[in-house]
């Protein structure tokens, strides 16, 4: 009974918000503000700053002398590399994101609701792509292809990362399919396209985002880690390649602390948010976490 | 379409234990006959196969054996004829909260199944019609723009049977329509069903395990037990003269007002 109640105010409360947006929380709030300069920057960044290749003679300088970051050991302007790191980054995590969201909705969701052999085949596919081991798999095709894009390597961390979520997908949807809405909407004879895009998706939207912001960070994340191990990107500039430069030109035992800082704080501080952002979408879609940290906080307040 | 009826009709689901499997019999022999105007009420205990029978009306679920028959054709799942059963023949689930989709207005729930019924209609005519039918099972019509968690658990069995009604259907199941229901609201939902069976001359096939409001409510009583039909006829006959045990059974438990008064009075 407490439960109805409680419905109740929350529902007089909302009655005016048609479509139910996540409530702005103080993590999702910082979260949002530093993704959102982070993402500014690489925007427009790079159209600011100039080349990032430019070699000049003066070697490794400190941050100030006309450089906001001081310059590497060639010369090439830290802050301008940044800039432009910070877009090819951003470009990977986007597109990884992207084809996740594609392959992981094709294979779960649109197999789940099928059904019969299509679900199984589909989810043969996803369970055998789960367990080819990534990185490995990863390192092999990096290492083979000389000349690598950054759209290669993009494609590469796709390709290795979707199935966990199709997995996800695919028992969401599963339970989501017998509900008796769905039921009721195929005895009102809905189409088939209709109910799937309709009646099921939209129930779907905060897994699914949820599900692409991990992919964004796993692929920043992996993308640094192929680009420090040298096997990213040939010729783009990323926070990995940067870190690579840095960790070839010795900055550490250099104390160039301008050399390596910015690009690892920007990989922390971008992971940071996003994660941050996934936690209240959790917290959305899975009520149960919200209200054991208002239990929480009511422990603490009583306590005091 | 206008009578609608199960001959013989069977129902095993095959249950995978490992590598064994077994077969149960959810509905065993069934037959009676659905039409306009007539309330039959389907009363049985927990998983004595209600809820598989109305599945197999709404077409959710094949026949094992035996057949479905609409006036005297035999059921047709693919087509148009699929197509005129579906707007013949609807249903209005147990549970209100799991039968409106959470993403969606009221009004999208009506509004969709008028659709279908009416491809010509024009944007105001299907809302018009919406609004229409909010009137018919008593909401105000600023329900329309709600979502259904603003609804309380009677509201929403309301719209449920707002959606039902949406095709002008001739049949109308309902599947324990108020067993997720507080005790307070329930007879209020129950007489809006009867209402509107008077006023559309519905077919109701009411499932229900309450003896008390199957015989308020329906023409005529069938008792399931394990899947098939033990006790059948005229309401009061069967609650006031039951032959077979398990419907003595479930007669006895029922509260009865009167019997109840006859034993406390003096
Ligand atoms: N999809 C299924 N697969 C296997 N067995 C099923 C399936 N659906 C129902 N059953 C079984 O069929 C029997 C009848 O179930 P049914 O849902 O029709 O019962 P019910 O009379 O509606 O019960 P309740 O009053 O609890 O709703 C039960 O034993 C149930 O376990
Ligand atoms: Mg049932």
């Amino acid at each position: 009974m407490a439960i109805t109640t409680e419905g109740a105010v929350q529902a007089a409360t909302a009655a005016p918000a048609r479509r139910r947006l996540p409530p702005m929380t103080l993590k999702l709030a910082v979260g949002l503000t530093i993704a959102g300069v982070i993402i500014l920057f690489g925007v427009v960044g790079p159209l600011l700053v100039g080349n990032p290749s430019t070699v000049r003679d003066i070697g490794l300088t400190g941050p100030g002398n006309g450089f906001v970051l001081g310059t590497t050991q060639t010369g090439q302007d830290v802050f301008a590399q940044l800039a432009h790191a910070t877009r090819g980054s951003l470009i990977i995590g986007v597109v990884v994101g992207a084809l996740t969201l594609l392959l992981s909705s094709f294979f779960g969701i649109v197999g789940a609701f099928v059904g019969g052999w299509a679900d199984e085949a589909f989810s043969l596919f996803t369970n055998i792509m789960l367990v080819i081991p990534g990185l490995p798999l990863v390192i092999l095709i990096s290492s083979y292809v000389p000349n690598k894009s950054i759209w290669l390597v993009a494609a590469v961390l796709a390709i290795t990362s979707w199935a966990g979520s199709a997995r996800v997908l695919r028992g969401f949807t599963l339970s989501v399919r017998s509900r008796d809405y769905v039921l009721a909407a195929r005895i009102s004879g809905e189409k088939r396209w209709r109910i799937l895009l309709v009646e099921i998706l939209p129930n779907l939207i905060p897994l699914l985002a949820s599900q692409v912001v991990f992919a964004v960070i796993f692929a920043i994340l992996g993308e640094a880690g192929l680009s420090f191990l040298g096997l990213g990107a040939s010729g783009s500039f990323t926070w990995g390649t940067m870190l690579f430069y840095a960790q070839n030109g010795l900055a550490l035992r250099l104390g160039a602390w301008w050399w390596f800082a910015p690009p690892g704080l920007a990989i922390a501080l971008f992971g940071a948010a996003l994660s941050l952002i996934n936690f209240s979408i959790d917290e959305i879609i899975n009520p149960k976490l919200r209200s054991q940290t208002r239990a929480e906080r009511n422990k603490w307040s009583v306590k005091a | 379409m206008s009578v609608l009826e199960m001959r013989e009709v069977v129902k095993d689901y095959r249950l995978r234990n490992g590598l064994r499997s077994t077969r149960l019999r959810a509905v065993d022999h069934v037959s009676f006959e659905l039409k306009p105007g007539r309330t039959i009420a389907l009363v049985g205990q927990s998983g004595s196969g209600k809820s598989t029978i109305a599945k197999l009306l709404m077409q959710l679920e094949r026949p094992t054996a035996g057949s479905i028959l609409v006036d005297g054709e035999p059921m047709r799942y693919h087509g148009a004829g699929a197509a005129a059963y579906r707007k013949a023949v609807q249903m209005v689930f147990q549970d209100p909260f799991g039968s409106l989709n959470p993403y969606h207005t009221i009004a999208h729930h009506l509004a969709r199944p008028v659709k279908l019924h009416h491809p010509d209609f024009t944007r105001e005519q299907v809302a018009d019609r919406v609004l229409e039918l909010l009137h018919r099972v008593r909401l105000d019509e600023d329900f329309a723009s709600r979502k259904p968690h603003e609804l309380s658990g009677g509201q929403r069995q309301r719209v449920a049977i707002a959606r039902a009604l949406a095709p002008e259907p001739a049949i109308l199941v309902a599947d324990e329509p108020v067993s997720m229901l507080d005790v307070s609201i329930r007879l209020g939902v129950l007489n809006l069903l009867a209402a509107l069976q008077r006023e559309e001359n519905l077919g109701v096939l009411y499932i229900t395990h309450d003896l008390a409001t199957a015989r308020h409510f329906s023409d005529e009583i069938m008792v399931l037990y394990r899947g098939a039909v033990v006790e059948r006829g005229p309401a009061d006959d069967v609650i006031l003269n039951p032959q077979h045990e398990y419907t003595q059974l479930l007669a006895e438990a029922a509260p009865a007002p009167e019997r109840r008064l006859a034993e406390l009075g003096p």
